[in-house]
Protein backbone atom coordinates (compact mmCIF):
# COMPACT_ATOMS: atom_id res chain seq x y z
CA UNK A 1 0.00 0.00 0.00
CA UNK A 2 2.92 2.32 0.66
CA UNK A 3 3.58 2.55 -3.07
CA UNK A 4 0.17 4.01 -3.81
CA UNK A 5 0.56 6.44 -0.96
CA UNK A 6 3.84 7.77 -2.33
CA UNK A 7 2.75 8.02 -5.95
CA UNK A 8 -0.76 9.26 -5.32
CA UNK A 9 -3.94 7.73 -6.63
CA UNK A 10 -3.48 5.25 -9.42
CA UNK A 11 -6.27 4.66 -11.88
CA UNK A 12 -5.03 1.13 -12.49
CA UNK A 13 -6.01 0.51 -8.91
CA UNK A 14 -4.94 -1.74 -6.09
CA UNK A 15 -5.58 -5.46 -5.95
CA UNK A 16 -8.98 -5.80 -4.29
CA UNK A 17 -9.28 -8.30 -1.49
CA UNK A 18 -10.98 -11.49 -2.72
CA UNK A 19 -14.28 -12.76 -1.38
CA UNK A 20 -14.30 -16.00 0.63
CA UNK A 21 -17.12 -18.10 1.99
CA UNK A 22 -18.93 -17.01 5.13
CA UNK A 23 -18.54 -20.66 6.19
CA UNK A 24 -20.82 -22.65 8.47
CA UNK A 25 -19.88 -20.95 11.74
CA UNK A 26 -20.78 -17.28 11.13
CA UNK A 27 -23.68 -17.17 13.57
CA UNK A 28 -21.83 -15.84 16.60
CA UNK A 29 -20.02 -13.32 14.41
CA UNK A 30 -22.82 -11.93 12.30
CA UNK A 31 -26.11 -12.42 14.13
CA UNK A 32 -27.46 -9.22 15.66
CA UNK A 33 -30.45 -9.12 17.94
CA UNK A 34 -31.84 -6.21 15.91
CA UNK A 35 -30.61 -7.62 12.59
CA UNK A 36 -34.03 -8.38 11.07
CA UNK A 37 -35.42 -4.92 11.92
CA UNK A 38 -35.06 -2.51 9.03
CA UNK A 39 -37.57 -0.50 11.06
CA UNK A 40 -38.33 -0.94 14.77
CA UNK A 41 -41.20 -3.16 15.86
CA UNK A 42 -44.39 -1.12 16.05
CA UNK A 43 -43.51 1.17 13.13
CA UNK A 44 -46.66 2.25 11.35
CA UNK A 45 -47.16 0.33 8.12
CA UNK A 46 -44.40 -2.17 8.85
CA UNK A 47 -44.65 -5.70 7.45
CA UNK A 48 -42.54 -8.83 7.26
CA UNK A 49 -40.82 -10.21 4.24
CA UNK A 50 -40.02 -13.85 4.84
CA UNK A 51 -38.95 -16.80 2.83
CA UNK A 52 -36.89 -19.95 2.58
CA UNK A 53 -33.54 -20.41 0.93
CA UNK A 54 -33.37 -23.65 -1.10
CA UNK A 55 -30.42 -25.47 -2.63
CA UNK A 56 -30.35 -27.23 -5.98
CA UNK A 57 -31.94 -30.39 -4.52
CA UNK A 58 -34.83 -28.33 -3.16
CA UNK A 59 -33.58 -28.72 0.41
CA UNK A 60 -33.65 -25.75 2.78
CA UNK A 61 -30.33 -24.02 3.44
CA UNK A 62 -29.97 -23.64 7.21
CA UNK A 63 -26.65 -21.81 7.11
CA UNK A 64 -27.28 -18.75 4.96
CA UNK A 65 -27.44 -15.11 5.92
CA UNK A 66 -29.65 -12.71 4.00
CA UNK A 67 -29.06 -8.97 3.98
CA UNK A 68 -31.38 -6.33 2.56
CA UNK A 69 -30.76 -2.71 1.55
CA UNK A 70 -33.50 -0.37 0.44
CA UNK A 71 -34.66 3.22 0.09
CA UNK A 72 -37.06 4.78 2.57
CA UNK A 73 -40.75 5.24 1.70
CA UNK A 74 -39.84 8.51 -0.07
CA UNK A 75 -37.40 6.62 -2.30
CA UNK A 76 -34.41 8.24 -0.64
CA UNK A 77 -31.22 7.06 1.02
CA UNK A 78 -29.71 8.63 4.11
CA UNK A 79 -26.28 8.53 2.49
CA UNK A 80 -23.86 11.16 1.14
CA UNK A 81 -24.01 9.66 -2.35
CA UNK A 82 -27.74 10.23 -2.62
CA UNK A 83 -27.67 13.87 -3.71
CA UNK A 84 -31.19 14.40 -2.34
CA UNK A 85 -30.51 12.96 1.12
CA UNK A 86 -33.28 11.68 3.37
CA UNK A 87 -35.62 14.06 5.12
CA UNK A 88 -37.98 11.92 7.21
CA UNK A 89 -38.03 8.40 8.68
CA UNK A 90 -35.72 8.85 11.63
CA UNK A 91 -35.84 5.23 12.80
CA UNK A 92 -35.39 3.79 9.34
CA UNK A 93 -32.13 1.83 9.03
CA UNK A 94 -32.59 0.69 5.45
CA UNK A 95 -30.55 -2.42 6.24
CA UNK A 96 -31.75 -5.82 7.40
CA UNK A 97 -29.86 -8.99 8.26
CA UNK A 98 -31.37 -12.38 8.98
CA UNK A 99 -29.59 -15.72 9.30
CA UNK A 100 -31.68 -18.68 8.16
CA UNK A 101 -33.11 -21.00 10.80
CA UNK A 102 -32.84 -24.84 10.70
CA UNK A 103 -35.70 -24.86 8.16
CA UNK A 104 -33.88 -22.39 5.92
CA UNK A 105 -36.20 -19.52 6.76
CA UNK A 106 -35.28 -15.85 7.05
CA UNK A 107 -37.43 -12.84 7.90
CA UNK A 108 -37.07 -9.06 8.01
CA UNK A 109 -39.44 -6.37 9.26
CA UNK A 110 -39.58 -3.35 6.99
CA UNK A 111 -41.69 -0.76 5.20
CA UNK A 112 -42.17 -0.44 1.46
CA UNK A 113 -39.47 1.65 -0.23
CA UNK A 114 -40.44 4.39 -2.64
CA UNK A 115 -39.57 4.22 -6.34
CA UNK A 116 -36.11 5.50 -7.37
CA UNK A 117 -35.32 8.06 -10.06
CA UNK A 118 -33.14 6.79 -12.91
CA UNK A 119 -30.54 8.96 -14.64
CA UNK A 120 -31.79 9.80 -18.11
CA UNK A 121 -35.43 9.32 -17.12
CA UNK A 122 -37.70 6.62 -15.81
CA UNK A 123 -38.01 5.04 -12.40
CA UNK A 124 -37.06 1.87 -10.66
CA UNK A 125 -40.05 0.16 -9.08
CA UNK A 126 -40.01 -0.24 -5.28
CA UNK A 127 -37.58 -3.03 -4.41
CA UNK A 128 -35.02 -4.29 -1.92
CA UNK A 129 -31.47 -5.16 -2.88
CA UNK A 130 -30.53 -8.51 -1.37
CA UNK A 131 -27.19 -10.14 -0.56
CA UNK A 132 -27.07 -13.90 0.05
CA UNK A 133 -24.11 -15.48 1.80
CA UNK A 134 -23.92 -19.15 2.73
CA UNK A 135 -21.62 -22.05 3.35
CA UNK A 136 -20.69 -23.38 -0.06
CA UNK A 137 -20.76 -20.03 -1.85
CA UNK A 138 -17.41 -18.32 -2.23
CA UNK A 139 -18.90 -15.05 -3.44
CA UNK A 140 -21.92 -13.03 -2.42
CA UNK A 141 -25.06 -13.58 -4.47
CA UNK A 142 -27.05 -10.45 -5.28
CA UNK A 143 -30.76 -10.48 -6.04
CA UNK A 144 -33.76 -8.17 -5.67
CA UNK A 145 -37.17 -8.34 -4.06
CA UNK A 146 -39.96 -6.58 -5.99
CA UNK A 147 -43.59 -6.27 -4.83
CA UNK A 148 -46.56 -8.06 -6.41
CA UNK A 149 -48.87 -5.09 -5.74
CA UNK A 150 -46.72 -2.71 -7.80
CA UNK A 151 -47.65 -4.13 -11.17
CA UNK A 152 -47.66 -0.85 -13.02
CA UNK A 153 -44.24 0.21 -11.71
CA UNK A 154 -42.83 -3.28 -12.26
CA UNK A 155 -43.89 -3.19 -15.92
CA UNK A 156 -41.56 -0.27 -16.64
CA UNK A 157 -38.77 -1.08 -14.18
CA UNK A 158 -35.48 -1.00 -16.15
CA UNK A 159 -34.03 -4.03 -14.35
CA UNK A 160 -37.12 -6.25 -14.62
CA UNK A 161 -37.61 -5.31 -18.27
CA UNK A 162 -33.99 -6.22 -19.00
CA UNK A 163 -34.91 -9.85 -18.28
CA UNK A 164 -36.63 -11.31 -21.34
CA UNK A 165 -37.96 -14.56 -19.91
CA UNK A 166 -41.15 -13.87 -17.91
CA UNK A 167 -40.59 -16.97 -15.75
CA UNK A 168 -37.13 -15.74 -14.79
CA UNK A 169 -38.47 -12.23 -14.15
CA UNK A 170 -41.12 -13.70 -11.86
CA UNK A 171 -38.45 -15.10 -9.53
CA UNK A 172 -37.78 -11.51 -8.41
CA UNK A 173 -41.37 -10.71 -7.42
CA UNK A 174 -42.51 -11.58 -3.90
CA UNK A 175 -45.81 -13.25 -3.12
CA UNK A 176 -48.39 -12.07 -0.59
CA UNK A 177 -48.03 -13.96 2.68
CA UNK A 178 -49.11 -14.04 6.25
CA UNK A 179 -52.38 -12.81 7.67
CA UNK A 180 -54.86 -10.89 5.55
CA UNK A 181 -54.10 -7.18 5.30
CA UNK A 182 -56.30 -4.71 7.14
CA UNK A 183 -56.75 -0.97 6.71
CA UNK A 184 -53.79 -0.30 9.01
CA UNK A 185 -51.65 -3.40 8.47
CA UNK A 186 -50.30 -4.04 5.01
CA UNK A 187 -49.80 -7.62 3.88
CA UNK A 188 -46.62 -9.51 4.54
CA UNK A 189 -44.67 -10.90 1.65
CA UNK A 190 -43.03 -14.20 0.86
CA UNK A 191 -39.83 -14.33 -1.15
CA UNK A 192 -38.13 -17.70 -1.50
CA UNK A 193 -34.62 -17.87 -2.84
CA UNK A 194 -33.65 -20.82 -5.03
CA UNK A 195 -29.89 -20.97 -5.36
CA UNK A 196 -30.06 -23.54 -8.13
CA UNK A 197 -32.47 -25.75 -10.03
CA UNK A 198 -35.66 -25.37 -12.03
CA UNK A 199 -36.82 -22.30 -10.12
CA UNK A 200 -33.39 -20.71 -9.78
CA UNK A 201 -33.72 -17.11 -8.66
CA UNK A 202 -32.27 -14.42 -10.90
CA UNK A 203 -28.92 -13.28 -9.52
CA UNK A 204 -27.10 -10.18 -10.61
CA UNK A 205 -23.66 -9.25 -11.72
CA UNK A 206 -23.02 -5.97 -9.94
CA UNK B 1 -34.63 18.24 -12.96
CA UNK B 2 -31.47 16.89 -11.35
CA UNK B 3 -29.78 13.89 -12.88
CA UNK B 4 -28.75 11.17 -10.49
CA UNK B 5 -25.52 9.96 -11.94
CA UNK B 6 -22.85 9.91 -9.27
CA UNK B 7 -19.83 7.64 -9.43
CA UNK B 8 -20.05 3.90 -9.90
CA UNK B 9 -17.62 1.17 -8.85
CA UNK B 10 -15.19 -0.62 -11.14
CA UNK B 11 -15.71 -4.30 -11.75
CA UNK B 12 -13.19 -6.55 -10.00
CA UNK B 13 -14.50 -10.00 -10.85
CA UNK B 14 -11.03 -11.52 -11.60
CA UNK B 15 -10.04 -10.87 -7.96
CA UNK B 16 -12.74 -13.17 -6.68
CA UNK B 17 -13.44 -16.90 -6.73
CA UNK B 18 -15.68 -18.19 -9.50
CA UNK B 19 -19.37 -18.73 -8.70
CA UNK B 20 -18.96 -22.42 -9.43
CA UNK B 21 -15.98 -24.15 -7.75
CA UNK B 22 -16.69 -27.86 -7.35
CA UNK B 23 -13.43 -28.62 -5.49
CA UNK B 24 -15.27 -27.07 -2.57
CA UNK B 25 -17.86 -29.82 -2.22
CA UNK B 26 -20.71 -27.87 -0.68
CA UNK B 27 -20.50 -25.42 -3.59
CA UNK B 28 -21.81 -28.06 -6.00
CA UNK B 29 -25.44 -28.10 -4.87
CA UNK B 30 -25.62 -24.41 -4.10
CA UNK B 31 -23.87 -22.43 -6.84
CA UNK B 32 -26.35 -20.99 -9.35
CA UNK B 33 -26.15 -22.43 -12.87
CA UNK B 34 -27.78 -19.67 -14.87
CA UNK B 35 -25.79 -16.68 -16.07
CA UNK B 36 -26.02 -13.56 -13.90
CA UNK B 37 -28.00 -10.57 -15.17
CA UNK B 38 -26.12 -7.29 -15.34
CA UNK B 39 -27.32 -4.88 -12.65
CA UNK B 40 -26.43 -1.30 -13.56
CA UNK B 41 -25.18 0.64 -10.53
CA UNK B 42 -27.77 3.21 -9.62
CA UNK B 43 -28.77 4.90 -6.36
CA UNK B 44 -29.43 1.69 -4.44
CA UNK B 45 -26.13 0.16 -5.46
CA UNK B 46 -23.81 3.12 -4.81
CA UNK B 47 -25.33 3.74 -1.38
CA UNK B 48 -25.20 1.29 1.49
CA UNK B 49 -25.62 1.00 5.23
CA UNK B 50 -23.27 3.27 7.16
CA UNK B 51 -23.13 1.27 10.35
CA UNK B 52 -20.66 1.83 13.09
CA UNK B 53 -21.11 4.03 16.09
CA UNK B 54 -23.54 2.40 18.47
CA UNK B 55 -22.83 -1.09 17.15
CA UNK B 56 -19.40 -1.37 18.76
CA UNK B 57 -18.53 -1.47 22.45
CA UNK B 58 -15.31 -0.17 23.99
CA UNK B 59 -13.50 -3.53 24.09
CA UNK B 60 -15.10 -5.21 21.10
CA UNK B 61 -11.81 -5.15 19.17
CA UNK B 62 -10.05 -7.15 21.89
CA UNK B 63 -11.19 -10.77 21.68
CA UNK B 64 -9.04 -11.73 24.66
CA UNK B 65 -11.23 -9.71 27.04
CA UNK B 66 -14.73 -10.15 28.38
CA UNK B 67 -14.25 -13.47 30.15
CA UNK B 68 -13.15 -14.49 33.62
CA UNK B 69 -9.63 -15.28 32.51
CA UNK B 70 -7.19 -15.12 29.63
CA UNK B 71 -7.81 -17.36 26.62
CA UNK B 72 -5.33 -20.09 25.73
CA UNK B 73 -3.03 -19.54 22.80
CA UNK B 74 -0.62 -17.14 21.15
CA UNK B 75 -1.76 -13.54 21.62
CA UNK B 76 -1.66 -11.56 18.35
CA UNK B 77 -2.52 -8.06 17.17
CA UNK B 78 -3.93 -7.87 13.65
CA UNK B 79 -3.99 -4.36 12.23
CA UNK B 80 -4.05 -2.56 8.92
CA UNK B 81 -6.08 -0.23 6.79
CA UNK B 82 -9.29 -0.48 4.83
CA UNK B 83 -8.79 1.21 1.47
CA UNK B 84 -10.75 1.46 -1.72
CA UNK B 85 -9.24 0.31 -5.00
CA UNK B 86 -7.64 3.72 -5.52
CA UNK B 87 -5.90 3.73 -2.16
CA UNK B 88 -8.36 6.08 -0.47
CA UNK B 89 -8.94 5.21 3.18
CA UNK B 90 -12.42 3.96 4.01
CA UNK B 91 -13.09 5.78 7.29
CA UNK B 92 -15.71 4.97 9.90
CA UNK B 93 -16.67 1.61 8.43
CA UNK B 94 -17.73 -1.41 10.51
CA UNK B 95 -15.56 -4.54 10.57
CA UNK B 96 -16.91 -7.75 12.05
CA UNK B 97 -14.64 -10.73 12.70
CA UNK B 98 -15.11 -14.26 13.94
CA UNK B 99 -12.70 -17.16 14.31
CA UNK B 100 -11.87 -20.51 15.86
CA UNK B 101 -9.97 -20.71 19.14
CA UNK B 102 -6.33 -21.75 19.51
CA UNK B 103 -7.30 -25.40 19.16
CA UNK B 104 -9.23 -24.84 15.93
CA UNK B 105 -12.68 -25.05 17.50
CA UNK B 106 -15.51 -22.59 16.88
CA UNK B 107 -18.02 -21.70 19.54
CA UNK B 108 -20.85 -23.07 17.41
CA UNK B 109 -23.22 -25.99 18.02
CA UNK B 110 -22.48 -27.50 14.62
CA UNK B 111 -18.70 -27.59 15.11
CA UNK B 112 -17.92 -31.26 15.85
CA UNK B 113 -14.13 -30.96 15.87
CA UNK B 114 -13.06 -32.83 19.03
CA UNK B 115 -10.85 -29.96 20.22
CA UNK B 116 -11.69 -28.25 23.50
CA UNK B 117 -13.78 -25.13 23.73
CA UNK B 118 -12.02 -22.37 25.64
CA UNK B 119 -14.26 -20.89 28.35
CA UNK B 120 -12.28 -17.65 28.00
CA UNK B 121 -12.67 -17.25 24.27
CA UNK B 122 -15.77 -16.56 22.20
CA UNK B 123 -13.98 -15.56 19.01
CA UNK B 124 -16.11 -12.58 17.94
CA UNK B 125 -14.98 -8.99 17.48
CA UNK B 126 -16.10 -5.70 15.97
CA UNK B 127 -14.46 -2.38 15.32
CA UNK B 128 -14.74 0.76 13.23
CA UNK B 129 -11.97 2.21 11.07
CA UNK B 130 -10.53 5.57 12.08
CA UNK B 131 -10.22 8.59 9.78
CA UNK B 132 -7.20 6.99 8.04
CA UNK B 133 -9.10 3.74 7.52
CA UNK B 134 -7.06 2.01 10.24
CA UNK B 135 -8.32 -0.88 12.33
CA UNK B 136 -6.78 -3.13 14.97
CA UNK B 137 -7.86 -6.37 16.66
CA UNK B 138 -6.20 -8.10 19.59
CA UNK B 139 -6.93 -11.80 19.57
CA UNK B 140 -5.50 -15.32 19.70
CA UNK B 141 -3.86 -17.07 16.77
CA UNK B 142 -6.63 -19.37 15.55
CA UNK B 143 -5.84 -23.05 15.06
CA UNK B 144 -6.23 -25.04 11.86
CA UNK B 145 -9.18 -27.40 11.85
CA UNK B 146 -10.24 -30.54 10.03
CA UNK B 147 -13.27 -30.71 7.74
CA UNK B 148 -14.73 -33.38 5.51
CA UNK B 149 -14.31 -31.79 2.10
CA UNK B 150 -11.77 -34.35 0.96
CA UNK B 151 -9.52 -36.99 2.50
CA UNK B 152 -7.54 -35.56 5.44
CA UNK B 153 -8.76 -32.02 4.70
CA UNK B 154 -7.67 -29.19 7.01
CA UNK B 155 -8.50 -25.52 6.77
CA UNK B 156 -5.51 -23.22 7.11
CA UNK B 157 -5.76 -20.93 10.15
CA UNK B 158 -7.92 -17.93 9.28
CA UNK B 159 -10.03 -15.12 10.67
CA UNK B 160 -13.34 -14.28 8.98
CA UNK B 161 -13.78 -10.59 8.13
CA UNK B 162 -17.01 -8.85 7.12
CA UNK B 163 -16.96 -5.30 5.72
CA UNK B 164 -19.52 -2.87 4.35
CA UNK B 165 -17.45 -0.07 2.81
CA UNK B 166 -19.74 2.80 1.87
CA UNK B 167 -21.85 1.15 -0.84
CA UNK B 168 -23.92 -1.99 -1.37
CA UNK B 169 -21.51 -2.66 -4.24
CA UNK B 170 -18.50 -2.75 -1.88
CA UNK B 171 -19.91 -5.32 0.56
CA UNK B 172 -17.29 -7.99 1.26
CA UNK B 173 -17.02 -11.11 3.38
CA UNK B 174 -13.58 -12.69 3.27
CA UNK B 175 -11.00 -14.61 5.28
CA UNK B 176 -7.58 -13.48 6.46
CA UNK B 177 -4.83 -16.09 6.40
CA UNK B 178 -1.35 -16.21 7.92
CA UNK B 179 1.90 -15.99 5.97
CA UNK B 180 3.58 -19.28 5.14
CA UNK B 181 0.79 -21.62 6.21
CA UNK B 182 1.69 -25.13 4.94
CA UNK B 183 -2.02 -25.93 4.54
CA UNK B 184 -2.57 -23.46 1.68
CA UNK B 185 -1.65 -25.99 -1.00
CA UNK B 186 -4.49 -28.40 -0.21
CA UNK B 187 -7.22 -25.87 0.66
CA UNK B 188 -9.88 -25.50 -2.05
CA UNK B 189 -11.30 -22.36 -0.45
CA UNK B 190 -8.00 -20.46 -0.44
CA UNK B 191 -7.22 -21.77 -3.94
CA UNK B 192 -10.63 -20.86 -5.32
CA UNK B 193 -9.00 -17.47 -5.92
CA UNK B 194 -7.20 -18.21 -9.15
CA UNK B 195 -4.91 -15.20 -9.43
CA UNK B 196 -1.81 -15.69 -7.22
CA UNK B 197 -1.60 -11.93 -6.65
CA UNK B 198 -5.19 -11.91 -5.43
CA UNK B 199 -4.52 -14.91 -3.15
CA UNK B 200 -1.59 -13.00 -1.70
CA UNK B 201 -4.00 -10.18 -0.81
CA UNK B 202 -5.71 -12.52 1.70
CA UNK B 203 -2.48 -13.24 3.60
CA UNK B 204 -1.43 -11.23 6.66
CA UNK B 205 2.28 -10.60 7.14
CA UNK B 206 4.16 -10.88 10.40
CA UNK B 207 5.22 -7.38 11.43
CA UNK B 208 7.89 -6.68 14.04
CA UNK B 209 6.96 -2.99 14.20
CA UNK B 210 3.50 -3.75 15.60
CA UNK B 211 4.73 -6.66 17.73
CA UNK B 212 4.48 -5.61 21.35
CA UNK B 213 7.51 -6.73 23.39
CA UNK B 214 6.74 -9.42 25.95
CA UNK B 215 3.07 -9.31 24.99
CA UNK B 216 1.82 -10.07 21.46
CA UNK B 217 2.90 -10.79 17.88
CA UNK B 218 1.92 -8.20 15.27
CA UNK B 219 0.38 -9.01 11.89
CA UNK B 220 -0.38 -6.48 9.17
CA UNK B 221 -3.26 -6.87 6.75
CA UNK B 222 -4.75 -4.20 4.51
CA UNK B 223 -8.18 -4.77 3.03
CA UNK B 224 -9.00 -3.27 -0.36
CA UNK B 225 -12.60 -2.72 -1.45
CA UNK B 226 -13.75 -1.89 -4.98
CA UNK B 227 -12.56 1.43 -6.38
CA UNK B 228 -14.65 4.02 -8.20
CA UNK B 229 -15.01 4.69 -11.88
CA UNK B 230 -14.32 8.25 -12.95
CA UNK B 231 -17.53 10.28 -12.61
CA UNK B 232 -19.11 10.86 -16.05
CA UNK B 233 -20.55 14.23 -15.06
CA UNK B 234 -17.17 15.48 -13.91
CA UNK B 235 -15.68 14.48 -17.23
CA UNK B 236 -18.37 16.39 -19.07
CA UNK B 237 -17.63 19.42 -16.93
CA UNK B 238 -13.94 19.11 -17.75
CA UNK B 239 -14.73 19.22 -21.44
CA UNK B 240 -16.62 22.46 -21.21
Amino acid sequence: MSESQSTGLQLSGLQTTPSQTVGPFFRHGLEWEDGPYVVPEGTSGAFRIEGTVFDGAGLPVPDAVIETWQADPDGRFDHPDDPRGAVRWKDFRGFGRSATDPEGRYSVLTVKPGPLPVAGGGREAPHLNVSVFCRGMLVRLVTRIYFPDEEEANTVDPVLTSIDDPARRATLIAGIAGSAPTETTPPGYRFDIHLQGEHETVFFDL
Amino acid sequence: MPTYRPHTYRPDTPSHPPVSWPEYKSNVGRAPHKPFVLLPQRLGEITGPLLGEGRVGANDNDLTLGHDGEPQGQRIIVSGRVLDGDGRPVAGTLLEVWQANAGGRYRHDADRHPAPLDPNFTGVGRTITDSDGRYSFTTIQPGAYPWRNHDNAWRPAHIHFSLFGTAFTQRLITQMYFEGDPLFAQDPIFNSVRDPKAREAMVAKFDLATTVPEWALGFQWDIVLRGKNPTPLEEEDDDE
